[in-house]
């Protein structure tokens, strides 16, 4: 009885045969996510404007680039929400609501580039210090220092005002500079991973560096760096905005969500036309709020030890 | 600590190396040869040519680079491309005023943020708890033009209870308590624009960390040896709490200088923020690379007197 109740709650024994048990990782992580009201919340926010993004063409209702004519024959400027437009028109006659999703189309790309770029960058850094550490680690942390004290908002918009704007400057430079945050959290994983025995394991089998650290390392701190890039999604898409609303971003006719609130500056606009700086303000703020609750429920489900 | 001190200086200096050498490799990339705007377009053009030579036009970029730091630490920044005036100059003439929003904005995180936290940590997982965690997470993603706009035309243009924009009303002559008011009303739209994120994040880690204290030994202690809930609280959980809140301290100032380009744009604010924007527009690239390399030396000093006020706080960083 006695040893039976012991065989019962000995943890250490692996139960045989359990079909989940291959991508129990994910599928629990799953689990915990799902739990989570507002992440989920967010998460279908996500894809409701992922999905916009994708099907641009398909679901606006006009063309974002030509500017409509009224009855009169005038150019129909600064319409407030009809039937026909449903979120008005802007300064030069063109659709609104197509522009939002054009213009989402735009912000959510230039966002996921620059974060690629900038992920790259730091998983690359960060394995490389942590790893190698001695003088390697120690030139790579001075740099990641210089460039942390440059406010990334103030060193983008310096290299884009020397460069010739275009989207694709836009998605470099961003993804240029904001590295810095992800490989200061890669060198630390990496320290704390290197250490283990089981790195020493392989080590002392012979493997060499290149695949301890890709085939052994980099797979157990994929959790950090998802919630990272994640998180890094959303302060891509703000600086982008910033940009494009400062001027040195995404240029006219090319719509993004930050050049689309420009209008607003002046204060006419401001007061007598919400329509036209409303919109693409909260679908800023809805991606970027849904981002960041994607986020924190990624950070509590992949990693339940750190949950407060 | 005084070797603490001397320690972390030390560090600081070849970082302060690399900021003007990341500063002067970003101005290479600017149409025209840089080491120009250095020059005072006012000298005489028979002198030019000697000039150029002194900063050594025909040299290597690495002497020219030497000779640029030499006239930076004369406190010569440059001169604008159009007007030729000395950029030290116009730099010095709007840094009181992003000094004065700033550190208002600093105020204000604080100020609100860490009593918030102190809320939230103590009604734990109920209502006011999950209130505060939406807010401060829409605080944290709001853009700041949009929330800018947003009091505009709210607290401005509908309701009338602030100016839309500047520092003081122009053309009124005021003394004293009036004149204070009247900065104070067109302080507090753009103070809250900026403090916002931080407030968030202030709150948030307040929050996380005394909630950490609570479980703590030391407190369970406290509670034992019979102090009220009151004398805990503040007296021995929140003063250990705040410690780690000292590192916001830091990271919040390259977020405010930052924050302070767009933030004084909108309002209007006659501070360093619309000169770099004014700037971009115009592109004045003296202008643009002083600032970049003004702001991120106010960046490493602030992180160095946040490191070394954690270190007086909490002696065990000292020796790690």
């Amino acid at each position: 009885m006695n040893q039976n109740a012991e065989l019962a709650s000995n943890t250490a024994v692996p139960e045989p045969f359990s079909p989940l048990k291959k991508d129990s990782i994910v599928a629990e992580a799953w689990k915990r996510f799902k739990k989570n009201r507002l992440a989920m919340i967010g998460a279908i926010i996500l894809c409701l404007l992922v999905l916009a993004a994708l099907f641009a063409p398909l679901i606006s209702p006009h063309d974002p680039y030509t500017s409509v004519k009224n009855q009169t024959g005038m150019l129909n400027v600064m319409a407030p929400p009809s039937g026909e437009h449903w979120l008005g028109t802007d300064s030069l006659g063109r659709d609104i609501i197509s522009r939002l999703i054009y213009g989402g189309r735009i912000s959510l790309s230039v966002a996921l580039v620059a974060v690629a770029i900038s992920t790259s960058i730091g998983i690359l850094l960060g394995l490389l210090a942590g790893y190698y550490g001695k003088w390697v680690d120690t030139l790579i942390m001075r740099i990641t220092d210089i460039v942390i004290c440059f406010p990334v908002l103030f060193l983008v918009i310096s290299v884009s005002t020397m460069l010739t704007p275009s989207i694709y400057n836009v998605m470099i430079i961003i993804g240029l500079v904001s590295w810095t945050t992800m490989t200061r959290l890669v060198r630390g994983e990496v320290l704390r991973i290197r250490e283990m025995e089981y790195v020493e394991a392989v080590r002392a089998l012979g493997q060499n560096n290149l695949v301890i650290v890709f085939k052994h390392v980099l797979p157990n701190i994929m959790a950090p760096i998802t919630v990272q890039a994640t998180l890094q999604t959303a302060e891509a898409i703000l600086t982008e905005s910033a940009l494009s609303f400062l001027g040195v971003g995404v240029q006219q006719p090319i719509p993004s969500w930050g050049n689309m609130l420009q209008d607003a500056t002046s204060i006419m606009v401001l007061q007598f036309k919400p329509w036209i700086w409303a919109p693409p303000g909260i679908a800023i703020l809805l991606t970027i709020l849904s981002i960041n609750l994607v986020g924190d429920g990624l950070r509590d489900a992949l990693d339940p030890k750190t949950k407060h | 600590m005084g070797s603490y001190i001397v320690r972390r200086l030390m560090q600081a200096v070849p970082i302060l190396i690399g900021i003007t050498l990341l500063t002067f490799f970003i101005m290479q990339l600017a149409p025209g040869n840089p080491m120009q705007t250095m020059i005072n377009p006012k000298i005489p053009l028979s002198e030019m040519q000697k000039v150029q030579e002194e900063l050594g036009f025909n040299k290597p970029v690495v002497y020219q680079y030497f000779n640029w730091l030499k006239e930076i630490l004369q406190g010569n920044l440059g001169y604008t491309i159009k007007t030729g005036q000395p950029v030290t100059q116009l730099i010095g003439e709007r840094l009181p005023a992003t000094l004065l929003l700033t550190c208002t904005a600093f105020l204000l995180s604080f100020v609100i943020g860490i009593p918030l936290g102190v809320f939230s940590a103590l009604h734990r997982n109920k209502t006011p708890d999950y209130v505060l965690t939406v807010v401060s997470l829409v605080g944290i993603s709001i853009p700041s033009f949009f929330f800018g706009l947003g009091l505009i035309f709210l607290f401005a243009l509908k309701l009338g209870w602030f100016p839309t924009s500047g520092m003081k009303t122009i053309g009124k002559d005021l003394t004293g308590m009036a004149l204070f008011i009247d900065y104070a009303r067109h302080i507090i739209l753009p103070a809250s624009v900026l403090a916002l994120p931080t407030v968030a994040v202030v709150m948030r880690f307040t929050r996380s960390s005394l909630l950490e204290v609570f479980s703590l030994d030391f407190i369970r202690t406290a509670h034992a040896k019979g102090l009220s809930k009151r004398v805990v609280i503040f007296k021995h959980a929140l003063r250990n709490a705040l410690i780690p809140v000292i590192t916001i301290f830091g990271l919040s100032i390259p977020f405010l200088f930052g924050g302070a380009y767009i933030t004084e744009h909108i309002f209007n604010w006659p501070g360093m923020g619309s000169l770099g924007i004014s700037a971009i527009v115009g592109r004045e690239y003296p202008v643009i690379m002083a600032l970049n390399l003004f702001t991120s030396i106010l960046v490493l000093a602030g992180n160095l007197i946040a490191d070394i006020s954690y270190a007086w706080a909490d002696p065990r960083i000292r020796y790690s």
